[in-house]
């Protein structure tokens, strides 16, 4: 298929990413605008960025005027994902494939764009991340702008309604996969369980920082399940 | 204490999120073959993001009960596959209802 041909397939199915992402990213600004942060500095934050968790976790963080050195922290740990979804994209490029695409579609990488790139039939052809790119994240910041501009203006029962959107997006990323692997779904339960103690109960950790809470539960709770139920050594079968 | 730049912030949170993105592709050639970092980073995801949505949910809402059932009737969805965009309005129309309700 000839790069273009490509390019417009990327395109296509990139159009119903971003229009969940539009959705989603309308509530990331309302958290934004918390942050005391406007619309066109959400916008540009947003187009580079295009992380729903690492982009809450730091509005949320600008919001308490947390430092500086807790962002580097909390953007590692949220998007720790990404170091593996960027190496299993390594494995799917043809030898051929200069540095400087594997780099951009690396900067390309979010969860929807790994889910479609590493399904893409074959070697990964660049060009289908980057049309899938060019549709979606305009309209991710698109509505990180709007939820901005619009979260004064809509009346505080419907902000309150599109605030869970966000958790809905993190939910429909775990629940799927916690069903099939029942190690996740153990996973899952104690992170809820232990987060929730941890906020409001645990001594010292519910004193803490909204972000290095999340840090340290995350590294605790991995750490323990990875050494509980270590995960099968055949990279393919982990992916899927 | 000097009040921290907006502008920074952002900037480091566009630096930091895409290096993250980048760096494999251009360092790690091969696979990883350590087992416990394969398996612990295998599992950050989904531990990250579940000690995100709980309890910050029911904090999210005016009503914490509205938080609480878009969490449940959440779950429930994407344990069927409805997929992210699905799952979202599924949220956030029962959060609307709730608190008509309640």
């Amino acid at each position: 298929m000839e790069k273009r041909k490509i390019f417009l397939k990327g395109l296509k199915d990139g159009i119903p990413i971003g229009l969940g992402y539009f959705a989603v990213s309308f509530s990331l600004g309302i958290i934004a605008k918390n942050g005391g942060i406007n619309a066109l500095v959400g916008f540009i934050a947003s187009f580079f960025t295009r992380a729903s968790a690492g982009e809450y976790g730091v509005y949320k963080l600008i919001e308490k005027a947390e430092p500086y050195l807790d962002i580097v922290v909390i953007c590692c740990i949220t998007n720790l994902r990404y170091l593996l979804m960027s190496t299993a994209l390594s494995q799917k490029f043809s030898p051929k494939t200069s540095l400087f695409k594997r780099i951009l579609v690396g900067f390309c990488v979010t969860d929807e764009i790994f889910a479609i790139s590493s399904a893409y039939e074959g070697y990964l052809e660049p060009a289908y991340t980057f049309g899938a790119f060019t549709i979606s994240s305009p309209l991710w910041a698109l509505g990180t702008c709007l939820g901005i501009i619009a979260g004064n203006i809509l009346p505080t029962n419907i902000v309150s309604a599109l605030s869970v959107a966000l958790y809905g997006m993190f939910i429909a990323i775990i629940i799927p996969p916690a069903r099939k692997d029942k190690a996740v779904l153990v996973a899952v339960i104690i992170s809820f369980l232990l987060s929730y103690l941890g906020t409001y109960y645990i001594p010292g950790i519910k004193d803490l920082s909204f972000g290095i809470r999340t840090v340290i539960l995350t590294v605790v709770i991995a750490s323990a399940v990875a050494i509980i139920k270590p995960i099968n050594t055949d990279i393919e079968k982990t992916e899927n | 204490m000097e009040t921290p730049s907006i502008a920074i912030y952002i900037l480091i949170m566009i630096l930091v999120t895409n290096l993250i993105r980048i760096l494999p592709l251009t360092l790690i050639r091969g696979q990883i073959k350590n087992r416990f970092l394969r398996s612990f980073l295998y599992y950050v995801p989904y531990v990250t993001l579940a000690v995100m949505t709980f309890p910050a949910i029911i904090d999210a809402t005016n009503t914490p009960i509205a938080g609480a059932i878009a969490l449940v009737l959440g779950i429930i969805a994407a344990w069927f596959n409805l997929g992210l965009f699905p799952v979202s309005l599924i949220c956030c129309i029962i959060v609307f209802v709730c608190e008509l309700i309640f």
